[in-house]
């Protein structure tokens, strides 16, 4: 049985149909990148399986379930026992998602005590213990700290304990390693890497770099224009790209293996 | 491996300290030597905050050094003022990462392009149309364009008005800090492509700002990478990745995300961050996250010395290191 299923999906913004016949199937601890430029409708589709469409966009064909159930027409309170607990979300920056006006210990606490019914204290001590969980020594000074005070890296570890606090199935990640530097990008991605040997998480992240994308995932995606241009498995697309595009994409990539230009 | 003749900018133990809370000074770059000859790429690795764009903003002189001096053919840039500052300015042009935010969004890419030949007195406004089509054609947008506004372009065609731009006024040096890091790959290799090509026909020499090792390696003909305001290692970017001799180096390149990688070994990586510019340790700047930290690196910092012709290395050990234990 598959923990995802979009199936044949049209995403719409206005009138302007952004994507255009998704399918995506994700079973239990699977990883699958969606990969393309940027503007091919990459993070709308993310976006719809957590009904965070932004801007009047809508799902107007199709439909996507999560364990069999239709995630299309949830209400509020359906919606709050999915998200946070048993789907979440990473994003590109997880400092900008958060209130810089608060610290962090504050924005933990009020997360955790919306999903559990728990004393503040507790809330806290759970907060450390994640964020100690997800390599960032001294949880208790992070806790203390404002957005704007921690490294990019850190900060995007701060996303990463939060999104896993609850251990969820399903675990989406919209461009988790683009803003970091590559020493840090190949810190977080280990640790993602780790998160599904440890708990079995299945996880769908958008990418652009490909290199991430190969490394991270089963299967792989690739989109263009609000369009599958191809799907399969890592192996067979890295090395039997059936589209033009695709190998394009390959090519691109620098490597340090590769050819030099000058 | 470059010919002394064709040396353009010579920059000369530039050091620069910033004054910083509680009476502290953080220097963002202590003492280096870096050249960039007529046609050839210089790229500048290293993770941010290492102080590799404080050092480029020096050679395009928006900041000054604390201490050192940039030779210019020959010339002293560090010393000049007034009007011989703004006449030098154009010789030496930057690209900048974020094409949306380096332009004037009120004004067409047609001002934009001719903005800086119009300060120099070197077209009359009555030309400009002509000229910006001719640039345009050059950097393989079509000519229609110079009646846009940026917002009306993608993110790689802005990227090509601001090379344009950069070229206009047929500059010896051209800075790109990050010119493609905010671009798609698939643009980021016609972006490289368009810049190699101007660089043969125009013979310009290029710094190159970059944190992405393995794009580095394939644009640039000599690499430096920078770590905590030092250069640790200066060599012939095709002795990568075999030569590399750095332990920082060769983090940098384990850290690279390849397609033709083996999926099924666990990336390596450094652990932790770049330590605070704050308090560098003395000695070593690296040694709190090297694998090979011995007692020597605690307390002596390493200079770059030559290894072979052409390769420098800033490291007490880096010719043992193969055989050293972690």
């Amino acid at each position: 049985m598959a923990l995802l299923d979009v199936q044949h999906v049209d995403i719409s913004y206005g009138n302007r149909l952004t994507v255009k016949d998704c399918n995506l199937s994700l079973g239990k601890g699977e990883i699958c990148a969606i990969v393309g430029e940027s503007g091919s409708g990459k993070t709308t589709v993310i976006r719809a399986v957590l009904g965070l469409l932004a801007g009047g966009g809508k799902v107007t064909a199709g439909d996507i379930l999560y364990q069999d159930k239709s995630v299309l027409n949830l209400s509020k309170e359906q919606w709050n026992q999915l998200r946070g607990k048993e789907i979440s979300m990473i994003f590109q920056d997880s400092g900008a998602m958060m209130n810089p006006t608060r610290t962090i210990g504050k924005v933990f606490v009020e997360y955790i005590r919306t999903h559990e019914n728990i004393s503040k204290n507790d809330a806290w001590a759970k907060g450390v213990e994640m964020l100690e969980r997800m390599r960032l020594p001294n949880g208790d000074n992070i806790m203390k700290s404002y957005p704007f005070q921690l490294s990019g890296g850190m900060r995007q570890r701060v996303g990463i304990a939060m999104g896993m606090t609850y251990q969820p199935d399903l675990l989406l990640a919209d461009e988790p390693t683009s803003a970091l530097d590559v020493t840090t990008q190949a810190q977080i991605v280990r640790q993602f890497m780790e998160l599904r040997d440890e708990y079995d998480t299945s996880m769908i992240v958008v990418t652009h770099n490909l290199g991430v994308a190969a490394y991270m995932a089963d299967k792989i995606i690739v989109m263009k224009h609000g369009e599958i241009v191809e799907c399969g498995d890592r192996e067979r697309l890295l090395k039997h790209a059936k589209t033009e595009y695709t190998r394009q994409l390959l090519d691109a990539v620098p490597s340090l293996g590769g050819m030099r230009y000058v | 491996m470059f010919d002394e003749k064709d040396l353009i900018i010579d920059a000369r133990h530039i050091t620069r300290r910033f004054p910083a809370a509680g009476g502290k000074e953080l220097t963002a770059c202590n003492d280096i030597n870096l050249q960039l000859y007529r046609g050839k790429t210089l790229g500048l690795v290293g993770e941010s905050g290492c102080g590799k764009s404080t050092f480029m903003r020096f050679l395009v002189s928006l900041d000054k050094p604390t201490e050192g001096e940039i030779l210019f053919n020959g010339k002293d840039i560090t010393k000049l003022k007034g009007e011989e500052l703004r006449l030098h300015r154009q010789h030496i042009q930057m690209v900048f990462q974020d094409p949306t935010n380096s332009f004037n969004p009120k004004m067409k890419i047609r001002d934009i392009i001719c903005e800086p030949l119009l300060n120099f007195k070197k077209i009359r406004p009555s030309e400009k149309d002509a000229v910006a089509r001719k640039y345009l054609e050059m950097v393989d947008l079509p000519e229609d364009f110079a009646d846009r506004y940026p917002h009306n372009m993608s993110g790689g065609q802005r990227q090509r008005v601001a090379i344009a731009r950069a070229i206009v006024l047929d500059p010896e040096v051209i800075i790109m800090d990050e010119a493609t890091s905010a671009l798609d790959v698939s643009v980021q290799k016609n972006i490289i492509e368009l810049i190699l090509k101007l660089q043969k026909e125009k013979n310009i020499a290029i710094g190159f700002i970059c944190h992405d090792i393995g794009l580095v390696r394939s644009v640039a003909h000599q690499i430096a990478v920078m770590y905590l305001g030092n250069i640790v290692e200066l060599m012939p970017a095709e002795d990568l990745p075999q030569k590399a001799g750095h332990p920082y180096t060769q983090a940098l390149m384990k850290s690279v995300f390849d397609i033709n990688m083996d999926f099924s070994k666990k990336i390596e990586s450094i652990e932790g961050e770049v330590p605070s510019p704050l308090d560098v340790p003395p000695g070593c700047p690296f040694q709190n996250r090297c694998e090979y930290c011995r007692e020597k690196c605690k307390t002596d910092r390493p200079l770059l010395k030559e290894i072979y012709p052409g390769h420098k290395v800033a490291c007490h050990f880096c010719q043992q290191i193969g055989g050293m234990e972690k």
